[in-house]
C-alpha cells in the first residue's frame, strides 16, 4: 500500500526556504522524495539548502516576493505545483503606541501581501494542479494569543487566516486544499533577530508546558503532513504547534 | 543628541511615573514602573526617535538614563 505521508511524484514550492522553518521544511520535503523549487531573498541561503539536501535537481530562485513584478516573472518559469508552502514573513517587536504607517507597510507587504499576491498569480497562471494543497505560516501570535509587542505582526498572521478561509472555498471545487499552520516561538534566526536577549527567550520559554520553544523540524513535519495525500480531506483548518502554550 | 530631549522621551515611556523624577542620573531599574514592556517602550522610543536598533542585551549594562544616552549617542553619531 501506498504510503500516504510521501511526497513521491509531487513538485512543491517553498518560499523564505534559506532559513528556519522554510529551510528544515525543504529538507524534510526532500527527504519525502517531494522535487522541490525553493523561493527566498537570500541567494546564498538558497545556495546553501541546496547543498545540504545534496540534490541538484532543486530549482532556487532568488528573488524578493514583495517585488510585484519579479513575483509574477518567478511564478512564469515554475513548473505546475502540486504543493505550495507559502511562508517568507518577518518579524518586528513594536509595542501599540510606535506602531505607524510605514511599519504597517512593511511587516503586512512581506507577511501577507506578497503571500495573496503570490497565490493570485499561481491561480491566474493556472500553475496549480487539481488536488494541490496550500500551506501558509500563520502564527500562534494574534491568532490564539497576543504576546507584547506583536500587535503588527500578530495583524498581519490573522490576515493570512481570513484570506486562507475564503481561498479554501474557492479553490475546493479543484480538490485544492488550504491550510494554515500556526507555530509558537521556534528556535530560528528570526527569533534571535528581535531585540530579545537570550535570558528573556530563556525565561519566556518557560511558560511552554511542554518546556521549550518548538524547534524548525517540528513544524516541518506538520507541513509536509499538510502537503501530503493523508490530508486530502482537510481544507480551511488551523493547526497549531505552540507545545502547549495556549492552553493555559 | 542632546540629554534633556533624551531624558524627556526616556521619561514619557513611563504612565504612573512623575517625570519629574526621572533625571539623568537616575538609576532606572529602580524604578517601582519599570518592566519589561517598559523597556521595550524604550527600546522602541530608540528606534523612532534616535534611528538605532537596540536590544535588551544593550541595555542591561546601562544602570543610569545617561548611561543609556551615552550608548545610543555613540551608535548613532
Amino acid at each position: 500500500m501506498a504510503n500516504p505521508f510521501s511526497l513521491e511524484g509531487k513538485t512543491v514550492l517553498i518560499t523564505g526556504a534559506a532559513s528556519g522553518i522554510g529551510r528544515a521544511t525543504a529538507k524534510e520535503c526532500a527527504n519525502m522524495g517531494a522535487t522541490l523549487v525553493l523561493f527566498d531573498l537570500n541567494e546564498a541561503g538558497l545556495a546553501s539548502v541546496k547543498a545540504d539536501i545534496g540534490d541538484e535537481s532543486i530549482v532556487t530562485m532568488a528573488l524578493n516576493l514583495t517585488d510585484y513584478d519579479a513575483l509574477c516573472n518567478a511564478v512564469e518559469q515554475l513548473p505546475k505545483l502540486d504543493g505550495v508552502f507559502s511562508n517568507a514573513g518577518i518579524v518586528l517587536s513594536l509595542m501599540a503606541k510606535f506602531s505607524k504607517k510605514e511599519d504597517m507597510e512593511k511587516i503586512f507587504n512581506v507577511n501577507t501581501f506578497s503571500h495573496i499576491n503570490l497565490i493570485q498569480q499561481l491561480i491566474s497562471q493556472k500553475k496549480l494542479n487539481k488536488g494541490a494543497s496550500i500551506v501558509f505560516t500563520s502564527s500562534m501570535s494574534g491568532v490564539y494569543a497576543g504576546l507584547v509587542g506583536g500587535s503588527l505582526y500578530g495583524s498581519t498572521k490573522g490576515a493570512i487566516v481570513g484570506y486562507s478561509k475564503a481561498l479554501a472555498i474557492e479553490l475546493a471545487p479543484r480538490g485544492i486544499r488550504v491550510n494554515t499552520i500556526h507555530p509558537g516561538m521556534i528556535e530560528t534566526p528570526l527569533t534571535k533577530n528581535t531585540a530579545l536577549s537570550q535570558d528573556v527567550l530563556d525565561e519566556d520559554a518557560k511558560n511552554y508546558p511542554l518546556g521549550r520553544y518548538g524547534k524548525p523540524e517540528e513544524v516541518a513535519y506538520a507541513v509536509v503532513y499538510l502537503l501530503s495525500d493523508a490530508t486530502v480531506w482537510m481544507t480551511g483548518s488551523q493547526l497549531l504547534l505552540d507545545g502547549g502554550y495556549s492552553v493555559k | 543628541m542632546d540629554i534633556k530631549d533624551f531624558v524627556a522621551n526616556f521619561a514619557d515611556q513611563f504612565d504612573d511615573t512623575d517625570p519629574e523624577m526621572i533625571t539623568a542620573g537616575t538609576a532606572f531599574h529602580d524604578l517601582e514602573e519599570w518592566s519589561s514592556l517598559i523597556a521595550l517602550s524604550v527600546l522602541n522610543m530608540v528606534n523612532k526617535q534616535y534611528g538605532y536598533n537596540m536590544t535588551f542585551d544593550e541595555m542591561k549594562p546601562c544602570v543610569t538614563v545617561e548611561d543609556l544616552f551615552n550608548f545610543v549617542a555613540s551608535k548613532v553619531k
